[in-house]
């Protein structure tokens, strides 16, 4: 009974949140923060439901539930999660709180829409983990789209507007594509001897690799430009630095948790499945722009002169090792790209809550108006130096563990056939260290300001509130640093099975080019 | 069941001890004595700890001297396929490791006694000793791991140490080899290690790729016992080698990643003599060895090796001839030996070059401490022209620093002799060696102790050259006691390496050799016999050594005039030798700065905003110029209208009419 229905609770708890806002008086800001920290943080614990049920022995989708929704096009109201779906509700339903937490108050104009708007899109993004049926996907997808519009065009920076524009354009672009890309498959499903038109998810599974290679790349591609706009994937990446710096904190934080981790999801859980012969036949160009990402993202960063763009970057670096591991098609790599979207979203994040926090003192994200903020802010500075050590790939904590399966699967990869991607892609390694300790000397080292004033402001170090917030996230980089089994275990069956149809694949390719070439 | 089952007790002492420092020691701050007793009571049990063991395995079969205690599963992807990744936390003791771990707790536990003098007062207190546990503990791990990626965490972990404590009073102003003079802080110096040391990583990182894909696995039994059975293509072990060696480079200061280690001289002395001395930088020596078997596959990396070590051995120890502050001259000592150590490995030599290891360990932390000691009673002066005549003032650092200085000059039967010169013989005798790397060596050693006189000279001898407002006095017991202690060892420490020659039984080299035994079965080295020359050799080298002590000896004692004359006007060899070849300099007119001002003028403000943005403007603004411009011919006058629409019936009249 709770199995049934546990994923559309969690998906649509937040609802709760906003029903109760609903009927708050707007001047009691406190209440507010309180009902949305709440409700988010109930929503992380209904989610832990799934976590403890979930079983990773068990192949193929978890927590099924189908009801009918538009009977005439066979579009069904389809729910079902695997295990890197369930990684990836389990960070949005955990960073959602976290970014309240660390930002309480950040926000001082509109309250109630705004953390409204924060509850709607946790119910979009927890959706679009969750759904099976391509339509219901879009839906989620779009319905994400609208509050983070909101968030950034009402809430951000002095920029706002452009940027919120700029975002709604480019993800709005790729995601009709989408739309368009999704009703042509189900159509071009129904031509198929035996076929109906369809957009769940499992029938089309089984259908759409049966497809002749043509049609699978036109559908590729299609769905591949939606997700490389939503990563982003090098040349689609310039929406990426201007959203994040004007988003509002709390915005950047989720922003870069969650919803750039679609995009690489939407690769794995619908190109690679749906369309693998096309998957193959795109993997050199997307490999090669993933380590362009790469090594671009990480120059790039280094030489930024506010913090806050400095950290969107290298976001761009950081997913492009994602895209890499994925287009490995290995499973060190197809589990590497996994855990490496939990451990971006977990550091990224975390580092975006720290610029907030210094942001919110100073007003100033310049690098250059810092220096020697360390003797001011030593519990800042601690926890600022363990996010950045987790985000350069220190071994012992998260980033590591991804980076390492990443490169060490590229390196093997037979599709790949050659080290040079994964070597290219191990000098964004040393650029990590480069920006980011860079980033660290200049803003915390160094003898201090004189009187310790900052942008003439005294800083005091981060409380106790900041403290728990970013302390939480420091659990858990610890923990995938050191023992990974944890989460590595949930995803281990999707990786391998995806990994082996495309073995399967490549095998048969060999063996029909050998037949060929015998004849000849 | 392991016959050492505390071995991982070793390793996590010290992470308690720096999980109670970093979490609680600031609640406790001003009690120093309590932080000193947690800081090197934990260093102090692991070593215990480690002798237990070694005594243990003294009394046991060489078979049984090796054994792994699992802790549990790292990083694993769980196909049934035969490539898998699995890698465990696990810990291997054999005759390597524990020679390590004895060297790293042992010498670890004297200087973290020494720092509790040393840091006396410092606000920090506390953090330093947190550091310093939590560098043992990544020490640790990468000497005791049984496969490459857990000893990669404790390679990139002691990276990290290093930046935290060369680093760890970052606000002070520290002039760093590539930098303006002056404008540099410590923190510099940190970032410029760990980036540099980053470089070599991706080495290590992309030769374990290869390892793996070439092994099917990343645990070092598996590798080694399957590398000793199989043939590969001596290209791809050439490849794998020295991706590994580059690692090295950058961890142990070699060619052409050396440049971080001097400027690492910013952290506190007792960093410098632990991390930059004794222990971490002989990591990659320590990695060479452990992967001898390896090594051994691919002559061509060994020449490689050990004409790097050869080089880097020459290059460090002449640019310490010039050097003016008592760390730097220290450190290029320290870049030079390992250098030895090196050219050890490149001949073949892995036993003598980790007993060089083990005697340099002793009298280099040795002299850092000395150095300490100097420096603490000299109010953090550091300008050797600004000191002498010392040893009237520091009897027992003077004493103790000369025995360290006599040591490394190889002067018999100090501990330094017997280890250089036995790297010295097989490069001059070994299959893998040559007379030309030999000469090399030799005029090193020379050159070695000619630096290393004029540093005692010009600190401890003479005439007082500071100022009246300084009245250096001697250490606390604290630190005294560790130097004394370290000064036996200095002593006493080559006895365990006598050669066959003088009667000896080289009794490391046995201890080892089943750890190198299937390396030089590869290679077919067979033992030689004891030949006359071998004491001419150990004479020449002997005499190499007594005649640079005297000719600095000449010239800093009795002849200031020269050395003033020569220091004052920089021309030359010696301007190039001051400047350390200009190397700093190279690197930044040629990697750092074109790499910034393309990323920065080009890639960012050109490409990224101009190129890509500009396209997703200029369809923006395109869009919006169109519809302007469409706009205009909606304008509501009903006769234009008209003229267009029937305009437009005449030419579809035309088209039909004529088609």
């Amino acid at each position: 009974m709770v199995a049934d229905h546990i994923l559309s609770i969690t998906i649509f708890f937040p609802f709760v949140g906003v029903l109760i806002l609903l009927f708050t008086d707007k001047e009691r800001g406190q209440l507010i923060k309180l009902v949305g920290f709440l409700t988010t943080l109930a929503t992380f614990v209904i989610s832990l439901y799934l976590y403890f049920e979930f079983e990773p022995t068990m192949p193929g989708f978890q927590f099924l539930y189908q009801a009918e929704w538009i009977q005439g096009l066979n579009i069904r109201y389809s729910l079902g999660i695997d295990g890197m779906a369930l990684l990836l509700i389990l960070l949005t339903t955990f960073l959602t709180p976290v970014a309240l937490l660390g930002t309480w108050n950040s926000i001082k104009e509109r309250l109630k829409e705004y953390t409204i708007m924060i509850l709607l899109l946790e119910v979009g993004m927890v959706g679009v983990f969750a759904a099976l049926d391509l339509f219901l996907f879009y839906i989620f997808w779009e319905a994400m789209l609208i509050p983070m519009y909101f968030i950034i065009g009402i809430w951000g920076g002095p920029e706002r507007v452009y940027a919120a524009i700029k975002f709604f354009l480019f993800t709005l672009l790729g995601s009709l594509l989408m739309l368009v890309a999704i009703i042509a498959l189900g159509y071009v499903v129904s031509t198929m001897p035996g076929g109906v038109f369809t957009t769940s998810f499992l029938d089309l599974q089984a259908m759409a690799p049966k497809l002749p290679a043509a049609v699978q790349g036109w559908m590729f591609a299609a769905f591949a430009l939606s997700f490389a706009i939503k990563v982003p994937v090098f040349p689609f990446h310039t929406w990426l630095p201007d959203a994040h710096v004007q988003a509002p904190t709390a915005g950047s934080v989720i922003l870069a948790g969650v919803l750039l981790k679609m995009g690489t999801y939407g690769f794995i859980r619908f190109c690679l499945p749906l369309f693998p012969q096309a998957s193959i036949n795109f993997m050199p160009y997307l490999s090669i722009l993933a380590v362009i990402g790469i090594v671009y993202g990480a120059l790039v960063s280094m030489v930024q002169t506010d913090i806050k763009k400095l950290v969107a970057y290298s976001s761009v670096s950081h997913l492009g090792f994602v895209v890499l591991g994925i287009f490995s098609f290995t499973e060190e790599g197809m589990q590497g790209a996994i855990i490496q979207m939990i451990n971006h979203g977990l550091s990224t994040g975390a580092l975006f809550l720290l610029v907030g926090m210094i942001y919110d003192r100073a007003h100033t994200r310049q690098i250059t108006d810092f220096g020697g903020v360390a003797k001011v802010m030593p519990v800042y500075a601690t926890l600022f130096l363990i996010v950045s050590l987790s985000s350069l790939g220190l071994p012992g904590l998260n980033g590591f563990v991804g980076e390492f399966l990443i490169l060490i699967g590229a390196f093997k990869s037979q599709f790949l056939a050659s080290p040079v991607y994964s070597a290219f892609a191990a000098t964004g390694v040393i650029f990590a260290a480069v920006y980011l300790l860079w980033m660290y000397q200049r803003v915390m080292l160094g003898p201090m300001r004189e009187g310790g004033l900052y942008h003439g402001v005294r800083l005091t170090d981060s409380n106790l509130r900041e403290n728990l917030s970013l302390a939480a996230v420091v659990v858990f980089i610890v923990w995938i640093g050191v023992y990974p089994a944890t989460f590595l275990g949930k995803s281990a069956l999707v990786s391998k099975h995806l990994v082996q149809k495309m073995e399967d694949i490549r095998r048969g390719a060999n063996v029909r080019g050998i037949i060929g070439s015998t004849i000849q | 069941m392991s016959p050492f089952p505390f071995t991982p007790l070793i390793v996590l002492f010290p992470l308690l001890g720096f999980g109670v420092l970093g979490l609680m020691g600031w609640r406790f701050k001003a009690n120093e004595k309590l932080i000193g007793i947690i800081g090197s009571g934990s260093v102090g049990l692991s070593f215990v700890f480690s002798t237990v063991i070694f005594i243990h395995m003294l009394g046991l079969d060489v078979a049984e001297r090796k054994a792994v205690v699992e802790l549990f599963p790292w990083i694993s992807t769980f196909s049934g396929t035969a490539a898998t990744l699995s890698v465990s936390v696990a810990y291997q003791i054999d005759q390597l490791s524990i020679l390590m771990a004895l060297i790293v707790t042992g010498v670890g536990f004297l200087i973290h006694v020494y720092s509790i003098g040393y840091m006396h007062g410092d606000p920090g207190f506390w953090r330093f000793f947190a550091y310093l546990n939590l560098f043992i503990f990544a020490m640790l791990n990468l000497v005791l791991a049984d496969n490459f990626l857990l000893m990669f965490l404790g390679w990139e972990g002691v990276g990290l140490c290093s930046y935290l404590l060369i680093g760890f009073w970052y606000d002070r102003k520290f002039d760093v080899g590539g930098y303006p003079p002056g404008k540099a802080t410590t923190s510099d110096a940190a970032k410029k290690a760990f980036i540099v040391n980053r470089v070599g990583d991706v080495g290590f990182l992309l030769g374990m790729f290869l390892i793996f894909t070439t092994f099917g696995s990343l645990n070092f039994e598996t590798v080694f016992s399957r590398a000793a059975v199989l043939t590969i293509d001596s290209a791809t072990m050439t490849w794998l080698t020295l991706l590994l060696f580059l690692g090295a480079t950058g961890k142990s200061a070699q060619i052409p990643l050396h440049i971080w280690l001097p400027d690492a001289m910013a952290g506190p002395t007792p960093v410098s003599a632990l991390i930059h001395a004794a222990t971490m930088v002989t990591a990659g020596v320590y990695m060479v060895a452990r992967c001898s078997v390896l090594f051994a596959m691919a002559p061509a990396a060994l020449a490689v090796v050990a004409a790097v070590g050869a080089f880097t051995a020459l290059m460090a120890a002449s640019i310490g001839l010039v050097q003016n502050d008592i760390k730097k001259v220290l450190a290029y000592s320290t870049v030079s030996q390992l250098g030895y150590m090196f050219l050890a490995m490149g001949v073949a030599a892995f036993a003598a070059g980790m007993f060089h290891v083990l005697t340099h360990a002793f009298f280099k932390a040795l002299l850092f401490l000395g150095s300490g000691a100097v420096i603490h009673a000299m109010h953090d002066e550091q300008d050797i022209q600004k000191m002498g005549g010392l040893k009237e003032h520091l009897p027992t650092t003077y004493k103790t620093f000369l025995i360290g200085a006599i040591a490394i000059a190889g002067i018999p039967p100090f501990a330094g002799f017997f280890s250089k010169d036995e790297i010295l013989w097989k490069t001059f005798s070994g299959d893998y060696g040559s007379v030309g790397l030999w000469f090399v060596g030799l005029f090193g050693a020379g050159l070695t102790a000619f630096y290393m006189f004029r540093l005692v000279y010009l600190t401890f001898d003479g005439e007082p050259r500071y100022g009246h407002d300084k009245h250096p006095h001697e250490a606390p017991k604290t630190m005294t006691v560790p130097l004394i202690i370290l000064a036996f060892l200095s002593v006493v420490g080559g006895f365990v390496g006598i050669p066959e020659s003088l009667s000896g039984g080289n009794a490391i080299e046995h201890w080892l050799e089943p750890v190198f035994a299937p390396a030089i079965l590869k290679l077919r080295i067979t033992p030689h016999a004891v030949v006359a020359l071998e004491y001419v050799l150990m004479a020449l080298s002997v005499g190499v050594a007594l005649a640079g002590i005297w000719t600095a000896r000449k010239i800093y004692v009795y002849r200031e005039e020269v050395w003033r004359s020569m220091t004052d006007r920089l021309t030359g060899l010696y301007r190039l030798l001051w400047n350390k070849y200009y190397v700093d300099e190279a690197y930044d007119a040629v990697v750092v700065r074109p790499t910034v001002k393309v990323s920065e003028s080009f890639l960012w403000k050109v490409f990224d905003v101009s190129g890509i943005d500009g396209v997703v403007n200029g369809t923006a603004t395109l869009v919006a110029r169109v519809a302007d411009g469409l706009r205009k011919i909606q304008t509501g006058v009903a006769q234009m209208y008209a003229v267009v629409f029937v305009a437009g019936i005449v030419m579809i009249l035309l088209w039909i009419v004529f088609r």
